[in-house]
């Protein structure tokens, strides 16, 4: 558990961490809260000779909400988006999944830009950014660019980020009255990567409408997945349990489970059934929905 | 009024060690810093089962620091490359040709940093030739099963069988019961998980003398085995165990680690520390459990039991290094009649070598307890259920009833004492269980899933008399020996060796009370082999049985000195005295007094004509018994039929174990023992695949649970003292880790038995619950 000789540069800027990225092609990898790095070097299962730490750059860490989008820095612990008040009144489905992310140290130290950016199916962060829409913004040696959440997950820990790009920012749209949105996670223990978990997003008009909903789901394949019918079942309806029901059976068929240590492929589908139904009634009722 | 003493027996004082634990300041082995000090860690086998074919250390020497590596091949020249094991088998410490499982320590490096020693580790490169598997002990038992020890004279993986009750008895009974339930249970593989890792460091001085600080549970008999295998003259060595962060049976076993480091010190001529990461720790540190029980249960059709015959398959991996008194290979397994007056019974068990690591050990019980308690447990519910009696009125029924002890079972123990029928009252009462079967009755009707299980459990303790009881023929005695100084205040030692009992208040307590001289006066020092009296150590809840016999005895000895002296005092005769309210008075005189105190001074300053100086006594106790703590749990679990995730809604245990020295440890010791019961049930299992490979070697995967998944436990006591104990004290610390499981699954299957089941494999984890309610149409 003890990882192999490497250096370590701390810039003070992004550009700065762009320009030493692009430096040590190959050679170096970004750090941030090191709560998925650290460990896999340490296991010898990542060598890279060069750390780049960009969590002393100050500016990346923020929870902006603006007339448009909420901003999150990408450097934000995961502790201050549990602890925010914004998100935890306007975008509960991020707070549920805040805090159900591994345990109170890694999240004190983990990052929300590591957390979506990582790429691995069993983070829990991405399925939320699917399910409500969210825009990533990156950096480069060219400048900035942004990429929807739904196009940056090309498979298991690769994603649309260029090896000399960093993410700065997440980009959510803003709250609006009538958007409620949940996130339901299944662990083996306190701390685990889900057996299952499912965000859910959902936006009604006045009159108790869905007018547009998203679900995503972690861990039940080579990527963060989008349970688009399950979705779209939903929308220009006012749900009921049977509608819940229905489209959590249409998002067990959208997951891609195997099976492993946290149970067989067909129990995964099952609990994706079942964890969609209830986040969907919890998000409904949270958009102020009523049966 | 009732004189008291501060900190006597049955106050709740708060524990000394804790000042320093929970400053930061304990003193573990890894604490240990020595100048010069150099490091060892191993290049480990990534096959289960393969011939070394070469090894080239070269990469790994010309890494800065590296130092030495240490071979098989080495060890050899010195006859050390196997060690024997505690059961008689044979281990190795480092493979000379064959590595036989995966993650088997296969060459030492030392460095000069922690850092060179693993990066020396992961540069030695190993060539093997793989050969084949076998982990199913099961399937190591069919004649074409590859062999693992073609090195010894029987060419069968089969290492012993052990039978002991009347067979053609058991299977009269059985044949003409009523009733019979056949249940197949299967213990699997467990990690103790001790928050400390195991690890020694190792130092020779300028005169050959070995110091071996290590994680040690029973320090003398380390010292013993190693002056016995590597020919070192006794006097030469010294065994420390500092603070140590759990043990749980996991840290009696000699480690290949300590050997290396022994003999890495030598070569060097530095000190040497090892100490495991979480990762060498699960895969190579000694495991638990790994029992495939077959039993059949037969009772009358007005449920009296008549019959158990118990077959068992005890996977040891590759070699029998399991921590059992030499006498008993399946432990102390035949206890496993329980609570139960059984006429006949009958147990075998057959230990098979597979390429798995070696073992087994205790999972903080005493030698295979839980594994006999699990078994009757879940029988008698199972036989409860087929005659369509409640398992609580089935138990007491059954019990063996309290004017029976001294007890002899079908199986040869001699029960000290008992009420099992008051255990189970009480928790029944506790949680009230009249109101739980009506509330189940109505939630069965919705087609909810609520259980209630229960576990009415005996224990077997505090090994052991010196008839039955030895480690490789040292009986299994304990010493204490006390000092009380001039000023009166006393240091007292132990063969014994606390690993977060609390041995050093409770020790004090038992001190105080006997020599009426406040704990906050008394230290206790365990661990240390130069200055501790003989004894065999820490683990199946021996410690208070025995150690804490030996404190009351030898203080009684200074009582019995310190009588003369006071006499002297009082210029009275001895006879003209009593120990009453901590002090000796003149009979009917009580203002005439002298406390231990005033007779420890005179013991240095004024001694009584004839008698020596000092106030000092040693003893060694052999007990006459074991204790036979015991215990009824109650667990009412609810089930998720969306997720078929188990909720322990509540959990009662009553605990007896004999008189209660401090009541805030033994509450402390069931809680811990609990989520240790807990944890089989529902979370801990090591399996391999057929390869050999570990699944899930690290924290990941190896589910210890924590906090969040404790249920509320609410404990609740009896007691009944042990009348052998002189004060009647039983043990209690592995109690709650062997009752626990059998009530949890009881309950599960409780709550699944309107669907038709009667068994679920633990550990019940979601999806096996979920696959049941799946294929029965419930969700």
């Amino acid at each position: 558990m003890i990882p192999p000789k490497f250096d370590y540069h701390a810039p003070g800027t992004v550009d700065e961490a762009i320009g030493l990225l692009q430096k040590n092609a190959g050679d170096a990898k970004v750090l941030a809260g090191g709560q998925s790095l650290l460990p896999l070097m340490k296991l010898r299962l990542a060598e890279p000779k060069m750390l780049i730490d960009i969590s002393r750059i100050a500016k990346l860490s923020y929870i902006q909400e603006d007339p448009e989008l909420l901003r999150v820095g990408a450097a934000t612990k995961i502790n201050d988006l549990n602890d925010s008040q914004v998100i935890r009144s306007r975008y509960p489905m991020l707070a549920d999944a805040g805090a159900h992310i591994a345990d109170p140290l890694v999240r004190n130290m983990g990052t929300v830009g590591g957390n979506v950016c990582h790429g691995d199916p069993g983070n829990d962060l991405p399925a939320c950014m699917l399910a409500i829409g969210a825009r990533y913004v990156v950096r480069g040696p060219k400048g900035d660019r942004t990429i929807a959440a739904k196009e940056f997950y090309r498979d298991t820990f690769v994603t649309a980020l260029d090896p000399a790009e960093i993410l700065t920012e997440v980009q959510i749209p803003k709250a609006q009255n009538g958007d409620g949105g949940a996130y339901m996670k299944m662990e083996r223990k306190v701390g685990d990567f889900a057996i299952a978990a499912v965000a859910v997003h959902l936006r009604l008009d006045s009159k108790g409408t869905v007018t547009s909903a998203g679900i995503a789901l972690t861990n039940v394949g080579p990527t963060v997945l989008m349970a688009g019918k399950a979705a779209s079942s939903l929308v220009g309806h006012k749900p009921t349990d049977a509608d819940f029901l229905a489209a959590g059976k249409l998002a067990a068929e959208a997951a891609q489970p195997a099976s492993d240590m946290r149970g067989p492929a067909e129990f995964k589908k099952g609990i994706v059934q079942t964890l969609t139904r209830r986040a969907l009634h919890l998000a409904w009722g949270r958009a102020g929905g009523k049966s | 009024m009732t004189t008291t003493i501060h900190g006597g027996i049955g106050q709740s004082l708060a524990r000394k060690e804790d000042a320093r634990f929970i400053r930061g300041k304990g003193n573990y082995v890894d604490d240990i810093q020595l100048p010069g000090m150099l490091f060892l860690d191993f290049t480990r086998s990534p096959y289960a089962h393969a011939k070394i074919t070469a090894i080239h250390p070269e990469k790994a020497l010309k890494i800065p620091g590296v130092l030495a590596v240490i071979t098989g091949k080495d060890l050899d020249a010195a006859k050390l490359a196997w060690m024997p094991t505690l059961m008689s088998d044979t281990q190795m410490v480092l493979p000379i040709d064959t590595v036989k499982f995966q993650g088997q320590e296969v060459v030492g490096i030392v460095a000069d940093s922690r850092y060179s020693a693993a990066d020396g580790a992961a540069a030695v490169e190993i060539d093997y030739e793989p050969l084949p598997v076998v982990t199913d002990p099961v399937k190591a038992l069919l004649p074409d099963a590859p062999l693992v020890r073609p090195d010894k004279t029987k060419k069968s993986n089969h290492i012993w069988h052990w039978e002991t009750g009347d067979k053609a008895g058991t299977d009269a009974a059985l044949a003409k019961s009523d009733v019979v339930v056949h249940q197949d249970l299967y213990l699997p593989r467990l990690n103790v998980s001790s928050m400390e890792t195991c690890g020694c460091v190792a130092q020779f001085d300028t005169m050959g003398r070995l110091t071996v600080w290590m994680t040690t549970q029973a320090p003398h008999a380390i010292r013993t085995v190693f002056a016995l295998v590597a020919g070192l003259p006794e006097q030469n060595i010294r065994i420390i165990s500092p603070d140590l962060g759990g043990g749980f049976g996991g840290k009696v076993p000699v480690y290949p680690g300590y050997v290396v480091a022994v003999v890495a010190a030598l070569k060097t001529g530095h000190a040497v520390k090892w100490v495991e990461d979480r990762m060498d720790n699960l895969m190579s540190s000694s495991f638990a459990r790994d029992y495939h029980i077959s039993a059949d249960i037969g009772a009358t059709k007005d449920g009296k039991l008549t019959g158990l015959r118990v077959k068992t398959v005890a996977d040891h991996g590759y070699a029998d290094a399991a921590a059992n008194p030499s006498k008993f290979p399946a432990g102390l397994f035949h206890i496993i009649t329980g609570s139960y007056p059984f006429d006949k019974a009958f147990v075998e068990v057959d230990g098979v070598y597979t390429n798995k690591p070696p073992g087994g050990i205790a999972y903080r019980c005493s030698f295979r307890v839980t594994e006999a308690a699990f078994t009757i447990e879940r029988l008698v519910d199972g036989i409860a259920h087929k005659l369509g009696m409640d398992p609580a009125e089935f138990r007491l029924k059954n019990f063996i009833p309290p004017e029976s002890f001294p007890y002899k079972s079908a199986l040869g123990w001699t029960y000290d004492s008992g009420n099992y029928a008051g255990a189970l009252n009480l928790a029944m009462k506790m949680i009230d269980y009249p109101a739980l079967r009506k509330e189940q009755v109505e939630k069965r009707k919705r087609g909810e899933l609520m259980g209630i299980g229960i576990s009415s459990f005996t224990e077997i303790v505090g090994a052991g008399p010196s008839a039955q009881f030895d480690i490789l023929g040292i009986k299994m005695f304990e010493g204490c020996e006390i000092r009380i100084h001039p000023t009166g205040k006393v240091m007292a030692r132990f063969g014994t060796k606390s690993q977060g009992q609390g041995h050093e208040t409770t020790y004090s307590q038992i001190l105080a009370e006997e020599l009426g001289i406040p704990a906050e006066n008394i230290a206790i020092e365990e661990g240390d082999t130069d200055t501790a009296p003989y004894g065999l150590g820490t683990y199946a809840s021996r410690s208070t049985p025995t150690a804490g016999a030996a404190a009351v005895i030898a203080a009684r000895k200074i009582r019995e000195k310190a009588q003369k002296i006071a006499a002297h005092l009082l210029e009275v005769s001895p006879d003209d005295l009593e120990w009453k309210d901590y002090k000796f008075q003149v009979k009917g005189v009580p203002e005439k007094s002298k406390t231990m105190a005033d007779v420890a001074f005179a013991a240095y300053t004024n001694p009584a004509p004839g008698t020596e100086a000092g106030l000092e006594a040693v003893d060694y106790y052999d007990p006459p018994n074991m204790t036979y703590p015991f215990g009824s749990y109650v667990c009412v679990v609810d089930i998720d039929k969306g997720t078929g995730q188990v909720n322990i809604r509540r959990f009662v245990a009553v605990d007896d174990c004999g008189t209660i020295i401090n009541p805030m440890i033994v509450e402390g010791q069931i809680h811990g023992g609990l989520n240790m019961g807990l944890a089989p049930a529902l979370y801990e299992q090591i399996t391999y695949d057929e390869n050999g490979n570990m699944r899930g070697n690290s924290f990941l995967d190896y589910l210890v649970p924590t906090a969040v998944e404790s249920p509320h436990w609410e404990t609740g006591k009896t007691t009944t003292p042990s009348p052998h104990h002189p004060i009647g004290a039983k043990g209690v610390g592995e109690s709650p880790t062997v009752g626990a499981p059998a009530a949890i699954v009881n309950a599960v299957v409780d709550a699944l038995s309107p669907l038709g089941v009667t068994n679920i494999d633990i550990p019940i984890y979601p999806w096996k619950v979920w696959q049941i309610l799946h294929d029965k149409g419930q969700n």
